[in-house]
């Protein structure tokens, strides 16, 4: 069949370095993939055109790119599938938040400085036994899932946090931190969990699903980032508003059956402590997060004129009984 | 300096490194990106707290390699085997475990133990991304898309490369008091291969230009299941883990041609079976059938979910649920650079280990799952003896004239006319002509046929034009060299292929069908020349295996 693909180029020596669309058209079979047209169009028709492939076969994650806008490893991705429309049209352009080097070759660089962040090595505890770690077959098929991970950058070009926040460590490295937090061989899940709690870290995820939905290998990043955020709780750190935010929601939903708008955002900055009868105030750190409630002014003055505070009295839902039974069954299991 | 930055690569870094050398890795493709990543099915040692031997393991390998293969080098490999493996599991490879928590182990070709450890069926991924853990960990730098476009020889001596930046489109020269060649195998001169677009015999070609002899280069194995279409490969795990090979009848046809160890007999064996079954109008479409169904979705999902994946992606066929077409198709060269067992080469200061390099430990034959096992065993051998020749070695000067000379070269390359065949055609030529003469069955007419359309090719390849006029991330350029390496590469293994008059191990001449020890165990060794290969001899080492009857 025919197809035309308009790739998007950038040539950094051209006379007027920017970038540019342009369209190929040429004759694919039904079973190709947008890489084979690709290697086509570089080895019949443009010799210019600059991308990275190697494998053929999603293992060397070589050839992450955006396939009608969204990230996919081109040698699985068949253009049967991304055509689907009839109109035999695909339009390839690079990974995002990666800078670009040529035509749908990236920067790989804020890439890698993010997994290197993670300390992404084994740290076991103690001189080495002489012969392997005992460690049960499920713990090690369980990471398997992520030991699955390519370092393509599919997550990466298309995580929304990324997109406005360079500090964010992002879906792959923190799936890769999740490696070594999950492997019974590592010792040193008390720091790493301390670092990755911090501003950038495991809290930054807005759940958007995005990386969930263009992995190419089902590692599910940010199902792992959520692993790391309730071994973060469990191991106790809890003083920072990503958790207090979890736990308010909990809390909120648990007791009430539904959210309590209103006190979410001060639970979540840490004075929680004043509204919720019974729990200790936590001096230190309503100090430290006055300002973050200072800075939500505006937001809640907005609001208000437009009508749109929630109520100040906040009712249980019809039933939240209910709810709460949901709640300690699951909690049970744990 | 370390040219390669697969699992050899980086093991010999990590080596030379603890070594106390100051190390650099030079790569085309950043490491996570090599070619040990499509290694599926695992890695062999001989653990003797479990009751194994690694004189067993030896022995096999030494059969597997149809005797071809030289027993010293062997027994180091075999013996060093078990602490690689442990060491392997310290650095954090995820080994798959028994019931107890120990490493677990599969079945594999050409063994009667199963002593194959694995991680699911992406066993070389999941052993790079650990190694290159260990060099982040180690801080060794790596230079990231450097392409080598040549070795810096002086007074008969390695003194570094010539390598082209490919992000700043700078060629530099790299100053070094020993190399090591770690640059993978050579799989794109044959089409299809299962091999990545990377392996493009730069190493071996490199070495070969420099001076070092080549051995073993007529040896090239056919896998014995790989997708039609794209060459793709589909482990021998699959028939470790209990998959059958049916022909078109719905036979185990195996039974025919290997009845003790059916479809675990050695690759070599393995393939030729198939072909015979094709050739004799017992095939499908040019296929046979590999048959998963009885093994059980669990099975499947829990140890081969990657060949799940690609045979979904590529074909969408379910293994759970159907068989899969499959035919022998090229996967790796057991030939290489000549090196000694600490991958010393006769070249002062260069080394070679990995897939580009000839210990030799495969012979006529690779066992499965013994690739991984030589790029650990002999990356760390190399590394460390590479390490020591550096610290005995004075800082030595290399010319300033040949940056320039470099540069002319390639811009000369650049500056041709655009009227020659693309370097993808003319790749595309001699690798179907390989694929089809110098293959699971070869003939003197084939080869002969091969070598005349390979001279041909040099010609063309002299006028080869690159469009790509930039310096920058310029694949163009790259591929136009890549052709060049695959060039000298596969004229090698036509000479190697044309001289061994006999049929042993990968090498089957249906004009000479015996294996004939009295006239050819030994080596054939290839030297270059201005007037081409030149061919030489070198005897087997034998320890403690004398040859007999191969049967499986």
């Amino acid at each position: 069949m025919e197809i035309t693909i308009n790739v998007k180029r950038f040539n950094p020596e051209g006379n007027n370095a920017e970038h540019f669309f342009q369209d190929y058209t040429l004759e694919v079979e039904d079973y190709s993939t947008v890489l084979d047209a690709l290697i086509k169009i570089r080895e019949d028709i443009d010799g210019s055109l600059a991308l990275r492939c190697s494998c053929r076969a999603a293992i060397c994650g070589s050839c992450a790119m955006r396939v009608n806008g969204h990230a996919k490893l081109v040698c699985k991705t068949k253009i049967l599938d991304v055509s689907t429309d009839g109109s035999n049209f695909i339009t390839v352009e690079p990974m995002g938040n990666l800078p670009v080097i040529k035509d749908l070759v990236t920067d790989m660089k804020p890439f890698w400085d993010r997994i290197r962040a993670v300390k992404p090595w084994i740290q076991p505890d103690g001189p080495e036994p002489t012969e392997e770690y005992v460690a049960p077959n499920e713990a090690m098929l369980h990471l398997n899932g992520v030991m699955g991970c390519i370092m393509c950058g599919a997550c990466v070009s298309d995580c929304t946090v990324l997109e406005i926040d360079k500090n964010f460590l992002g879906p792959a490295a923190l799936a890769k931190a999740y490696r070594f937090v999950a492997d019974p061989r590592d010792a040193e899940d008390h720091e790493r969990l301390r670092a990755y709690s911090e501003y950038g870290g495991i809290w930054d995820c807005t759940r958007c699903m995005e990386c969930v939905q263009v992995c190419p290998k089902g590692v599910a990043p940010m199902d792992r980032i959520m692993g790391l955020r309730e071994k973060a709780i469990e191991i106790g750190f809890d003083n920072n508003n990503g958790s207090r935010h979890t736990e308010a929601f909990n809390e909120s939903i648990r007791n009430s059956g539904h959210l309590d708008e209103l006190r979410l955002p001060v639970k979540t900055f840490g004075m929680g402590g004043l509204f919720v009868l019974g729990s200790m105030l936590n001096v230190p750190a309503i100090l430290s997060n006055i300002p973050n409630l200072i800075g939500m002014l505006p937001v809640a003055i907005r609001a208000f004129r437009r009508g749109k505070v929630p109520p100040m009295i906040h009712k249980k839902i019809h039933g939240y009984e209910k709810v709460k039974n949901i709640f300690e069954k699951m909690e049970s299991k744990k | 300096m370390v040219i390669g930055a697969g699992l050899a690569g980086l093991r010999a870094a990590i080596a030379a490194h603890n070594s106390g050398s100051n190390v650099a890795v030079l790569t085309k493709v950043h490491p996570v990106r090599s070619h040990s990543n499509a290694a599926q099915g695992g890695i062999n040692a001989a653990l003797s707290h479990r009751g194994d031997d690694w004189r067993d393991h030896a022995f096999e390998t030494v059969k597997g390699s149809d005797y071809l293969g030289d027993q010293d080098a062997i027994s180091v490999m075999c013996r060093e085997a078990g602490d690689a493996i442990v060491e392997l599991e310290h650095m954090g490879v995820i080994f798959n475990r028994d019931e107890t928590g120990h490493l677990g182990t599969r079945a594999f070709g050409g063994q009667q133990k199963a002593r194959t450890f694995f991680v699911a069926d992406f066993t070389g991924q999941a052993i790079l991304h650990v190694m290159y853990e260990q060099i982040m960990k180690a801080g060794i730098q790596v230079y990231e898309e450097w392409f080598v476009t040549d070795l810096i020889m002086e007074d008969g001596e390695c003194r570094g490369a010539l390598a082209f930046d490919m992000i700043n489109g700078e060629l530099q020269a790299v100053k070094a008091k020993s190399v090591i060649l770690a640059a993978g195998g050579l799989g794109r001169a044959f089409e299809p291969t299962t091999n990545a677009l990377i392996c493009t015999g730069d190493g071996i070609s490199l070495a070969y230009r420099a001076g070092a002899p080549l051995m073993d280069m007529e040896m090239v194995q056919y896998h014995p299941t790989t997708l039609k279409n794209n060459g793709v490969l589909l482990t021998e795990a699959a028939r470790g883990e209990g998959a059958y090979l049916l022909n078109a009848n719905g036979d185990r046809f195996m039974s025919k041609y290997a009845p003790n160890m059916m479809e675990l007999a050695s690759r070599d064996v393995v393939s030729r079976a198939e072909q015979t079954e094709i050739n004799e109008g017992r095939g499908i479409d040019g296929c046979v059938l590999l048959d998963l169904r009885h093994l059980g979705r669990e099975t499947i999902h829990e140890k081969l979910s990657y060949i799940n994946e690609v045979s979904m992606d590529f074909l969408g066929i379910d293994l759970a649920e159907q068989p899969v077409p499959i035919r022998p198709g090229m996967h790796y060269q057991m030939g290489g650079i000549k090196t000694d067992v600490n991958g010393a080469t006769t070249i002062p200061g260069l080394y070679a280990a990995g897939e580009c390099a000839c210990v030799s430990v495969h012979g006529g034959n690779r066992l499965g799952a013994n690739s991984l096992l030589d790029t650990i065993i002999f990356g760390r051998r190399s590394g460390e003896i590479a390490a020591l020749y550096a610290k005995d070695t004075a800082d030595k000067k290399i010319s300033e004239s040949i940056i320039a000379k470099e540069e002319k070269r390639l811009s000369e390359i650049q500056a041709r006319p655009d009227n020659g065949d693309s370097p993808a055609k003319i790749r595309l030529e001699m690798g179907t002509t390989m694929n089809e003469n110098v293959a699971v069955f070869r003939t003197e007419e084939g080869i002969q046929e091969t070598r005349k359309v390979l001279e041909n090719l040099r010609e063309r390849y002299a006028s080869v034009p690159v469009q790509d006029k930039g310096r920058i991330f310029n694949t163009n350029l790259f591929a136009t060299l890549e052709l060049g390496f695959m060039l000298d590469c596969t004229e090698t293994i036509v000479a190697g292929a044309l001289e061994r008059k006999e049929s042993r191990g990968a090498h089957t001449r249906l004009d000479y069908p015996e294996r004939d020890d009295a006239n050819w165990m030994k080596h054939i060794v290839i030297n270059y020349t201005t007037d081409g290969p030149k061919i030489d001899y070198q005897p087997v080492t034998v320890t403690e295996w004398q040859p007999t009857k191969r049967s499986y």
